[in-house]
């Protein structure tokens, strides 16, 4: 399990601006300030390219490019494949939960969440903080 | 051929074979013209019955029929389907997309002013700064209803899309009977897209959207399943 780096780069990914602020605002209650966000899969997929993040945070049902499609492009990507993919989502069918396992993430989170339970998974991805 | 046709072109005939059976009877005398009628009767309802008859019920069956299907035309015309696909449904489109649009700016504002509450509190001795910031996060967590609201009302928008869809079907099969003016359905253009609408992703057959309580599996569910994959 990795030791917490509160200053550790996060990406946080959603269409809804308005979720972003949120989990933004949650993280940084958390002590979590090195937040960056994107607003799809593809403009997330760009940004992991082009910089390092230690953390990726991601909604599912977006347009053109779903949180299900980014993680498989991330475990897919040798540079990319061991990075932390919580996805926090809408979906909250049986059928989803196992698609996204098969697909390799780290954990779930159904919408909507507190922040409790965002802290919860955090811990479990890196320890107590 | 219209009914009073037939009936008349019946009576003639009858009339042409009361005359014909009456000179048969002159010229055999002694012959019952009862059973040259039932002789008569006999060859022909053994030819599929009295075919004339037949064919004026089947006339007359088709006839009702088509009196029913012109009367649920006229029912459904007065129903005015071309005021559901040109006027209803894109209303009812306008009003759930301003509701996304309303309860997003409020959200906004909510979180902009709790920012502020949040950073003033930062100023405060630690236990209230505390209390405040639990508060703030309650809010922040309130906040995410509008991305619930949002995706519950695609969903809706695309059940008026499909409904748009059957009307238009309705209106091109029925043609100009039921539009106004025996005006033709004029083709409407493509739907606007809803947020999240069926594009062809490969995990398209995954997205339903928020589920309703009953329908939902919880976060300790959710946890169970990922934990029985370790």
């Amino acid at each position: 399990m990795a030791t917490v780096d509160s200053d550790m780069p996060i990406l946080i990914v959603d269409d809804y601006k308005t979720m972003l602020r949120i989990i933004r605002n949650l993280l940084k209650q958390l002590g979590f300030n090195n937040v960056d966000e994107a607003t799809d899969g593809a403009a997330a997929l760009q940004k992991l390219r082009d910089r390092p993040y230690q953390l990726i945070i991601s909604d599912w049902n977006m347009e053109p490019m779903s949180g299900l499609q980014l993680l498989r492009e991330v475990r897919a990507d040798s540079k990319l494949k061991d990075l932390p993919f919580v996805m926090i989502t809408a979906e909250s069918k049986s059928e989803n939960v196992i698609a996204a396992k098969e697909a390799g993430v780290t954990n779930y989170i159904v919408k909507p969440f507190n922040a409790a339970t965002l802290k919860n998974k955090l811990t479990a991805v890196f320890g107590a903080f | 051929m219209t009914a009073a046709t037939a009936s008349r072109r019946t009576a003639d005939i009858d009339e042409d074979l009361e005359a014909r059976l009456a000179a048969l009877v002159r010229g055999h005398q002694g012959l019952d013209p009862a059973d040259l009628v039932e002789v008569v009767e006999s060859i022909v309802s053994s030819a599929q019955g009295d075919l004339s008859s037949v064919n004026l019920r089947l006339y007359t069956e088709i006839e009702a029929l088509s009196s029913y299907i012109q009367t649920a035309r006229s029912e459904i015309a007065s129903l005015r389907p071309d005021e559901i696909t040109d006027e209803h449904l894109p209303a009812a489109g306008e009003e759930l997309e301003a509701i996304v649009g309303a309860t997003e700016q409020a959200t906004n504002a909510i979180m902009e002013a709790v920012e502020q509450i949040e950073n003033e509190a930062a100023k405060l001795d630690p236990e209230a700064a505390g209390r405040i910031t639990d508060a703030v996060t309650n809010v922040y967590e309130a906040c995410s209803f509008q991305d619930i609201t949002g995706q519950r009302i695609t969903k809706v928008v695309n059940c008026l899309t499909h409904i748009e869809e059957k009307v238009n079907a309705l209106l091109t099969a029925f043609g100009q009977e039921i539009t106004p003016k025996g005006d033709a359905p004029a083709p409407r253009p493509a739907p606007k897209p809803a947020k999240t609408p069926a594009s062809g992703r490969p995990d398209e057959h995954l997205m339903n959207g928020p589920q309703l309580p009953e329908n939902a599996i919880s976060q300790d569910d959710i946890d169970a399943l990922l934990a029985s994959f370790d």
